[in-house]
């Protein structure tokens, strides 16, 4: 059913001063106690002085020049930052303003002698309300005019704002962050970009997608402002042929984005690239790729039992982002091996399953635990099945140990790995071992490599510092056919 | 309190589409068939070539590049265009 539109608001006009002598007060503030004799004698003098007092409407005094500004707006127009703040206005313009209290600047001021005689020369202010951290975000969305353009919708005053976003269908089955224009604004204060600018195509319905709309999302999602550029360059890797999204999303198998994050602004928001780094706890890990997954739900259409068709799915599908541990690692980081700065920040999405544990205590060589990697690894998909399912391989730090202690490099590893992951076909035909599922027979009488040697494994470092165990997440389709990797840098 | 949230969605409406009504019979008209590229699709739709060619249906037959991508352009404006009946079909 449609949601009542709330109508456009008119941009809020700026309050017009009165001239004269303007004052902005607070009671709760001893500067302003202290100036309150002053500002009654200059109420008697021959310049016109307006009060308006943000707190208390009746101080200094109950009086027809003084005037209410609980709600602030004079203060929030005028970029009052201090109370108190004298302006001298002619023509409804600021000529002067001075902030908190200096006998000398008052009297420059106001044209006033031997003002407050019992007063000290000078003390400084209060802060204004109107830039408490606690208000700033409302009064910027009450007095601001709006950026953000999407069509607002009202809950209900009986309805419970958390159910009522279950009942739109915005949610992935969690509790979202209701996202309020406060919030939203705060959102985009996380990237330079243009809230009208459009990010990338979301998927299945190919709609324009803006940074408000992610930002929107990223809020739901849980996401701080911060996080917001690597959502937006995870979401610019995702919608694009190459990763394909659509298919991603579509097809019967248990896929999704996996978003691995390198470089400087891994520490900046604090991921985790180690103990439990693919499980919960970290609140950027587990919001960005959140993040990324409603943007694609809610924006692109992208719904299970819809065009998610997915057989039975898999729990990272609710969004799954990590980032490699860089600085633990003996080898180029997956964004370096991609091409990349080690000082850019990127996002690379892999397309993939959630991740398995693959165990080995045993091993002292890295001879050994090559082989035992590649034996694990036969089973991605089928243990029938080669070259055309992609993995990638997170590699703990005690397993990268063995590695490193041998002075093995990347490329050796990925060398010595196909070598040891070659598979006589003969042993995988269809119908061999009593087994249908297989290669055809055409394929008889060769050795084949689990995973494509070009590129057909990604390989990552992270996890805690104890533990014997990697895990490998399964792929989807290699190839044009299917979703290649895509690495983006994180802009602000 | 009323509170007041920002629409996530993409804010379209898809307009509700009138299907094509259905033929009272195939004889005379033009068929397409739509492999989409998934192993075995073929052996489908020669069973169903076979049997709209003997109901007097003119067959058409036309390949997605992939089964993982959206059917091209192209390749939907002509089945529209050439046909007036389509079968896409899912196989393995």
């Amino acid at each position: 059913m449609p949601e009542p539109a709330t109508p456009a608001r008119p941009e809020p006009a700026t309050p017009i001063l009165p001239d004269g002598l303007v004052a902005i007060v607070k009671r709760d503030c001893p500067t302003c106690e202290l100036v309150a004799p002053v500002l009654l004698d200059l109420a008697g003098a021959d310049t016109p002085l307006t009060v308006f007092t943000q707190d208390d409407p009746s101080f200094p005094t109950a009086a027809d020049w003084v005037v209410d500004d609980t709600d602030l707006g004079v203060s929030w127009h005028h970029d009052i930052e201090t109370v108190p703040t004298l302006l001298l206005v002619r023509d409804g313009r600021e000529q002067e303003r001075t902030v908190g209290w200096s006998r000398q600047h008052w009297q420059e001021l106001t044209g006033a002698d031997a003002l407050g005689p019992g007063l000290p020369e000078m003390r400084p202010g209060c802060g204004s309300l109107s830039v408490d951290p606690t208000r700033a975000d409302e009064l910027a969305v009450r007095f601001g005019g709006s950026a953000v353009h999407s069509r607002r919708v009202q809950i209900a005053p009986l309805e419970d704002e958390m159910e009522a976003m279950f009942d739109r269908d915005w949610t992935d089955g969690l509790p979202v962050v209701p996202p309020t224009e406060a919030r939203v604004l705060r959102m985009l204060e996380g990237t330079t970009r243009a809230p009208d600018e459009i990010v990338c195509l979301a998927p299945p319905n190919l709609v324009p997608c803006s940074v408000e709309k992610v930002a929107i999302n990223a809020v739901m999602a849980g996401a701080k402002p911060e996080y917001l550029p690597v959502v937006l360059a995870a979401l610019e890797a995702v919608c694009t042929d190459e990763f394909n999204m659509h298919g991603v999303l579509a097809t019967t198998m248990a896929v999704g984005p996996v978003l691995v994050v390198n470089g400087p602004i891994r520490h900046q928001i604090g991921m985790n690239a180690g103990v439990n780094v693919l499980g919960q706890g970290n609140r950027p890990n587990a919001t960005i790729g959140r993040a990324v997954q409603l943007t694609v739900r809610n924006v692109g259409g992208g719904r299970p039992g819809e065009i998610d068709r997915s057989t039975q799915g898999n729990p990272s599908k609710l969004g799954l982002c990590f980032a490699e541990d860089e600085e633990g690692s003996a080898w180029d980081s997956l964004a370096v091996e991609r091409g990349f700065d080690p000082g850019t920040s990127t996002v690379t999405a892999f397309c993939g399953e959630g991740p398995r544990i693959i165990v080995d205590q045993q091993s002292r060589s890295p001879e050994s635990l090559t082989r035992l990697l590649a034996d694990a690894m036969r089973s991605v998909a089928s243990p029938r099945m080669v070259m055309g399912i992609d993995a990638m391989l997170v590699l703990s730090p005690e397993h990268m140990a063995r590695y490193r202690d041998a002075g093995w490099s990347k490329q050796r590893f990925r060398d010595e790995l196909t070598a040891v992951s070659m598979i006589d076909s003969d042993t995988i035909l269809a119908g061999a071992g009593g087994i249908d599922e297989g290669l055809p027979a055409d394929f008889a009488g060769v050795q084949l490599p689990k995973f494509n040697p070009d590129g057909g494994l990604t390989i990552v470092h992270a996890g805690g510092p104890a533990g014997l165990f990697s895990s490998v997440l399964a792929g989807w389709l290699r190839g044009p056919g299917g979703s290649i990797p895509v690495t983006r840098e994180v802009r602000p | 309190m009323t509170i007041t949230v920002l629409d996530p969605t993409d804010e379209t409406t898809v307009p509700a589409r009138q299907r094509v009504v259905r033929p009272e019979s195939l004889h005379g008209l033009t068929v397409g068939l739509l492999d989409i590229s998934k192993p075995k699709g073929n052996h489908f739709l020669d069973q169903l070539e076979e049997q709209l060619t003997g109901l007097g249906a003119r067959v058409e037959r036309y390949t997605k590049p992939t089964f993982t991508k959206p059917a091209p352009v192209d390749l939907r404006h002509e089945i529209a265009s050439s046909c007036d009946a389509v079968i896409e079909a899912l196989a393995d």
